[in-house]
């Protein structure tokens, strides 16, 4: 269980470009679910996601997982726990290693990074199979620079790397924004085939509202710093994106969007 | 001919010795993108705690040791600067190379010779018994080469262990070392050590070779280590099988033989510095034909 609770941020606070974003915001994530949030720009999407992974810090509230207190925890510890998964694609991989030592990488998270060999040739085979299941074709490229892959084919490993040892959550982070569209809907199928095969409490924050209606099992819309809208269960599977997409389009005419 | 043999041949040992000072520089700039300019402080700092201990007698094996050992610190005094307390990456080099320039001279003064009654690395035992039957050039030639290729062997075998793979991934993506649970600072710190206690290697063995300590012999070591760095990954671009330890190698020996040539055209020493920056910009100019710009931060 994740809370977080009377959460207070702002930005700048002081300047003339102070900015509120978050008063007394508070939000519980069960185990297990897989919610999706949706929002126009500047709804605090993205801090959200970067208060909850320590990106950045809290001025006012609580972050709790399992009822622990997590607010002092640096940002490089939490991840022990959550995987994440960014816009960018460069951001999930190192492009200037090879797809066996990218993989050797994410596979040693949790442990020590000592002196031993860094990639373990036993686990080539492994490795191989989780790339098969992409159906991408990458299982032949292990030993190809991940610099010289496209954006989809480096979202995809981001995937696999985020989540080839034991985590807790899974943070995506506008994960599919940045491929085309058919790319896109492979990477959002893998995603759905991954939380549900290693039983993971995910958070997807996206801009497209037919993915938030088709995957997760909980919808949240965010505004101005407010969940405007939250949906889980039999609620959330009866909705169409037509329902959400009027009062986004409310939300939006408001903001002068 | 024998004259332009025996130039050549100690042209090619500075190269060996300067390469030391270029794997530091390799690490810090290529693998973890971290302008250090704190070089120009940690080489003569190298050159100064040699000088000081070779005339108060100590081993001068032992010497090789203690420099790295100091130059490590200085790295550790960057890192800390950078990390730590939040300072700019330049910044935080251009504040550890002022100090180390008056440490440089606390320790050894402005100028320092060594007396040709203390032995240096390249005449006392065992090198002296081995290689006693050769003269003092090949003895360097040879010694510099053993030390070159040793540091090399270290370095190639580091950077495929764990902890030398998370030191690589902290220059290519930051984010991801941090998406790893492990901590970026701390690898930057380590690389900053590794880099610095290299490049202190490479100052004391430019003191035993020359016999002196200068404090002003740290000024340019940086652009040159740059220079030698982009030389060697710019030759070998083309064939991604040869390793960055390797380029970078070759990079010293042809950017020492390229200022050798320069001068034994008849340039005057007086204007060896003018050289290197114009050398140096002509390397970085032909380099981005191919990359597209100059980096960041250079």
């Amino acid at each position: 269980m994740l809370e977080l609770n009377h959460i207070r941020k702002v930005y700048n606070p002081g300047l003339v470009t102070e900015m509120c974003i978050f008063d007394d915001f508070s939000l519980s994530v069960k185990d297990k679910e897989f919610v999706s949030i949706v929002g126009s720009n500047g709804s605090g999407k993205t801090s959200l996601l970067n208060i909850i992974c320590g990106s950045i810090p809290v001025d006012k509230g609580e972050i709790t997982v399992n009822g622990q207190r997590i607010n002092s925890l640096e940002e490089f510890k939490r991840y022990r726990r959550i995987g994440r998964v960014y816009q960018n694609p460069a951001l999930g991989t190192c492009p200037n290693m090879t797809m066996l030592e990218n993989l050797s990488l994410a596979d040693n998270k949790g442990k020590r990074f000592g002196l031993s060999r860094g990639t373990n040739y036993k686990r080539k085979d492994y490795y191989r199979e989780q790339l098969a299941a992409l159906g991408l074709g990458l299982e032949n490229k292990m030993d190809v620079k991940l610099g010289s892959l496209s954006g989809g084919q480096r979202q995809a490993v981001a995937l696999v790397m985020a989540t080839l040892t034991p985590i807790d959550f899974l943070i995506l982070d506008e994960h599919t924004a940045a491929l085309d569209p058919k790319t896109a809907e492979i990477i959002m199928e893998l995603t759905d085939k991954v939380v549900k095969e290693k039983n993971l409490t995910a958070i997807m924050v996206t801009h497209n509202l037919r993915y938030a209606v088709e995957y997760g099992s909980r919808l949240l819309m965010m505004d101005k710093g407010h969940i405007v809208l939250d949906k889980e269960g039999e609620e959330k599977q009866a909705l169409v994106v037509d329902d959400i997409l009027h009062l986004f389009n409310q939300i939006s005419i408001e903001c002068g969007n | 001919m024998n004259v332009f043999l025996e130039l050549a041949e100690s042209t090619i040992t500075q190269g060996f010795i300067y390469a030391l000072l270029t794997y530091g520089i390799y690490i810090t700039y290529k693998l973890l993108d971290f302008p250090d300019l704190s070089v120009d402080g940690s080489f003569p700092l190298g050159a100064a705690v040699t000088a000081a201990l070779l005339i108060r007698g100590v081993n001068p094996f032992l010497t090789l040791v203690i420099a790295m050992g100091a130059g490590a610190l200085a790295g550790l005094a960057t890192g800390l600067i950078h990390v730590k307390l939040k300072v700019r990456d330049l910044l935080a080099g251009i504040i550890t190379m002022t100090a180390l320039f008056s440490i440089n001279l606390q320790i050894a003064g402005s100028n320092l010779n060594i007396g040709r009654d203390v032995d240096t690395i390249f005449v006392a035992a065992p090198v002296g018994s081995l290689l006693g039957g050769l003269s003092l050039i090949h003895r360097k030639f040879i010694v510099s080469l053993v030390l070159v290729l040793l540091f090399k062997l270290i370095l190639d075998l580091y950077f495929k262990t764990k902890n030398g793979m998370l030191l690589r991934a902290t220059g290519d993506n930051a984010t991801l070392v941090t998406t790893l649970a492990q901590d970026k600072g701390k690898m930057k710190i380590l690389g900053l050590v590794i880099a610095n206690a290299l490049v202190a290697l490479a100052g004391s063995v430019v003191c035993h070779e020359q016999r002196s300590f200068s404090s002003t012999m740290g000024t340019g070591q940086m652009v040159f280590g740059l220079a030698a760095v982009i030389i060697g990954t710019t030759i070998f671009k083309k064939f991604p099988g040869v390793k960055g330890t390797t380029a970078v190698l070759v990079g010293s020996v042809v950017y020492k033989c390229c200022i050798q040539l320069a001068i034994s055209l008849g340039l005057p020493a007086n204007l060896l510095k003018l050289i290197t920056a114009v050398l140096f910009l002509v390397i970085l100019v032909i380099g981005n034909v191919g990359e597209g710009k100059v980096k960041r931060n250079a």
